[in-house]
C-alpha cells in the first residue's frame, strides 16, 4: 500500500487508494447504474428519479474489444515525448451489464490481449503537470500474469 | 437484421415525397480556403442544375461546421449573405457527421408544413489536418473533451474497436477491410467531386502505417474540404416547373434518429455504453433502427435499394452498414465485399461515388454529398461510375452524440 497522494486525472471517476474500482451512479429509484457518474436524471427514459448515489462498480471484467494507438493523440491529451504507442480496452462489467473504455496497463500491447479475457482495474499516471505533479488514470490490467492466459 | 419487413409498403412515391430539384458540388480536395468559397460554387451549382433563380428560394437550411469560427455556427445565414439577402427564411443545423440530413429535413419540414414551395439545403467545410480533435479549450464536462484527454480515444481508436470486433467475432480479415478501399478507391477514379482519384490494391495496404490496430492509414477516411448543395421543392412546384414528374428523384424518407435507452454499443464519443442489467436493451441496436426507420418511413425494404451510399469512416465500418441495412446477415458483411456484390457491376453497389474512402470527410457537406450523388445515379448522370437501371438509392450515416440519419430517393 501506498501512503502518497493520488492526484486523479478526472475527480470521482475511481477510488485513488486500493482496492481500485471505477465510480459510477446508481439511481436510488430504479438502481440504474451509469459511467462516468452523473447527476441531476436517471438516465433511464421511463424513470422519474432525480437521485444518484455513487456506487463502486466491479473490479473485474472482461474485454469486449481492444485496439492500439501508433499516433500520438491530439491535445487535449498530453502526449509523453517521444510517443509510446499503447493498448486501449472496452471491458464489459457483468453485473453492471455496461462496457467501459480504459487505458491498458503500460506494457500491455494489442498482441497479450483477447476478447474474453479478464482484466482488473489498476491505476497508473497519465501525466506529469507543469508543476511536476503526477495525474493518475484508471487502467485495465489482465488479471493474470502475461503469457499464462 | 436482414428481415424487415415495412408495415406500409407503397412502391410509388405519394404527393409527400418531395422533389429534388437540382444537386450541386464543390469538388472535395484540400486547400484551406474559407469554406463560404466552396459553398458558393455548391449553391449556384445546383441552382443551376434545377434551373432556378436564387431570389426564388424560399427557405435555406445550413448544416454548420463547428471548426470555422462564427460564420461556421449559423451557416442558414452565411450562406444567405454571401449569395445575397432575399429575405428568406432560414435554418442553421449542427448534428456532427448527420449535420447535412438534419438540415435536409430542416427544409423537408417546413415544406411538407406548407411554409414554403421550394427550399436549398447547403453544407460546406474547411477541415484541419490530421485527427480530428475536440474544439480548443479545457471543457472538463464535455464528453468528447474528456475522451481525448483522459484516454486519448481518437476516432480511428473507435473504428478500430469495431474492427477488431469483426476479426475475433466474425473472423474477418484485415484484407477484407482492404477491400472495401480497393472497391471504393475503383469507383472514384470516374468521380469527378472525388479527392482522391487513384485506385488502390491490396499490395499498398502493406506499406500502409498502422494507426489503431489493426486499422491502417488507407483504411481511415481522411478529412477534406468540400461543398454540397440541393434545391429540394413540392412536386406541385416540380409539375411546373417541368411540365411532369416523370423521372424525378423523389425524397421517399428522412430519418434523423437518435438511439433507444439503453445503448448498449460503444459508440463515438462515450467512454461507456448504457447500463442493461436493469432496463433491457431494445430489439433493435441503435445502427440497425437508423435504416429500420428510414424503410419504414418509405415504404420500401433493402431489396427495394438499388444503391447505396454509406459511411465508410472506416474500411470495416462499411461492412457494419450492410448488415446494418439489411443487406446481409449480422456477421456476413465480408462475404459481400469479397464476392464483389456490393461493387460497381454487382447486385447492390455501396459507395459508387467512391465513398468517404475517395472523398475524405468534409462533415456538414457529407450527408448532402450523399444525396446529390444518389440524385445523380437515380437520373443516371454518373458517367463511368453509373449503377445501371438505379431506381432506389439510399444514404445513412451517423455522426457522434447520437445523431443517426438515412435518406432514401426514388425515381
Amino acid at each position: 500500500m501506498t501512503t502518497t497522494e493520488r492526484i486523479p486525472a478526472v475527480e470521482g471517476w475511481f477510488t485513488t487508494s486500493e482496492p481500485y474500482t471505477l465510480i459510477g451512479a446508481k439511481c436510488t429509484a430504479c438502481g440504474t447504474v451509469v459511467f462516468p457518474p452523473r447527476s441531476g436524471s436517471c438516465p433511464s427514459p421511463d424513470c422519474d428519479g432525480t437521485e444518484l448515489e455513487p456506487t463502486p462498480l466491479s473490479r473485474k471484467g472482461k474485454v469486449w474489444s481492444y485496439t492500439e494507438n501508433h499516433y500520438a493523440p491530439p491535445p487535449p491529451y498530453v502526449a509523453a515525448e517521444p510517443f509510446e504507442p499503447y493498448a486501449l480496452a472496452a471491458v464489459e462489467l457483468e453485473a453492471e451489464g455496461i462496457v467501459i473504455l480504459g487505458q491498458v496497463a503500460k506494457g500491455v500491447m494489442a498482441a497479450d490481449l483477447s476478447i474474453g479475457q479478464e482484466v482488473e482495474v489498476d491505476l497508473q499516471v497519465l501525466y506529469r503537470n507543469d508543476e511536476g505533479v503526477d495525474h493518475w488514470i484508471w487502467t485495465w490490467a489482465p488479471s493474470a500474469p502475461k503469457g499464462a492466459k | 437484421m436482414g428481415t424487415f419487413r415495412p408495415e406500409r409498403r407503397e412502391v410509388m412515391a405519394t404527393e409527400r415525397d418531395l422533389v429534388v430539384l437540382g444537386a450541386g458540388m464543390h469538388p472535395w480536395g484540400k486547400w484551406g480556403k474559407n469554406f463560404v468559397d466552396y459553398g458558393l460554387v455548391a449553391a449556384k451549382a445546383a441552382l443551376a442544375d434545377a434551373d432556378v433563380a436564387w431570389r426564388d428560394i424560399e427557405f435555406v437550411a445550413g448544416a454548420d461546421t463547428i471548426r470555422n469560427g462564427y460564420p461556421g455556427f449559423v451557416a442558414g445565414s452565411t450562406f444567405s449573405q454571401a449569395m445575397g439577402w432575399t429575405g428568406a427564411q432560414i435554418s442553421s443545423s449542427y448534428a456532427a457527421c448527420a449535420s447535412g440530413a438534419q438540415a435536409m429535413q430542416s427544409a423537408r419540414a417546413q415544406i411538407l408544413a406548407g411554409f414554403a414551395d421550394v427550399a436549398m439545403v447547403i453544407g460546406a467545410d474547411t477541415t484541419p489536418k490530421g485527427f480530428f480533435a475536440p474544439v480548443g479549450g479545457e471543457r472538463k464536462e464535455d464528453p468528447d473533451w474528456q475522451r481525448f484527454h483522459l484516454l486519448g480515444a481518437t476516432n480511428p481508436a473507435f473504428f478500430a474497436l469495431n474492427a477488431r470486433r469483426r476479426i475475433d467475432v466474425f473472423g474477418d480479415t484485415v484484407e477484407d477491410f482492404a477491400m472495401v478501399k480497393v472497391k471504393n478507391s475503383k469507383a472514384g477514379v470516374a468521380n469527378p467531386y472525388a479527392r482522391f482519384r487513384k485506385e488502390f490494391t491490396i499490395d499498398d495496404f502493406a506499406g500502409s502505417p498502422i494507426v489503431s490496430d489493426p486499422l491502417r492509414l488507407l483504411d481511415i477516411c481522411a478529412t477534406s474540404d468540400g461543398a454540397a448543395a440541393a434545391i429540394i421543392c413540392t412536386p406541385e412546384y416540380a409539375m411546373k416547373k417541368l411540365g411532369t414528374l416523370e423521372g424525378t428523384v423523389r425524397i421517399r424518407a428522412v430519418a434523423n434518429t437518435t438511439p433507444t435507452y439503453p445503448q448498449i454499443r460503444l459508440e463515438l464519443p462515450d467512454i461507456a455504453t448504457d447500463s442493461n442489467a436493469v432496463v433491457q436493451a431494445p430489439a433493435l441496436g441503435f445502427k440497425d433502427s437508423i435504416a429500420h426507420n428510414a424503410y419504414e418511413q418509405a415504404g420500401l425494404g433493402p431489396e427495394d435499394v438499388s444503391c447505396a451510399e454509406v459511411y465508410d469512416l472506416s474500411t470495416a465500418l462499411e461492412l457494419d452498414w450492410y448488415e446494418n441495412l439489411g443487406f446481409c446477415a449480422e456477421g456476413e458483411g465480408a462475404r459481400l465485399v469479397r464476392d464483389g456484390v456490393t461493387a460497381l457491376g454487382g447486385s447492390k453497389p455501396v459507395n459508387a461515388s467512391g465513398g468517404l474512402a475517395s472523398f475524405g470527410e468534409a462533415i456538414p457537406a457529407q450527408a448532402i454529398a450523399q444525396v446529390c450523388e444518389l440524385t445523380w445515379q437515380l437520373q443516371g448522370r454518373s458517367d463511368g461510375h453509373q449503377v445501371e437501371n438505379a431506381k432506389v438509392g439510399l444514404a445513412i450515416n451517423q455522426g457522434l452524440f447520437g445523431h443517426g440519419s438515412c435518406t432514401i430517393l426514388s425515381v
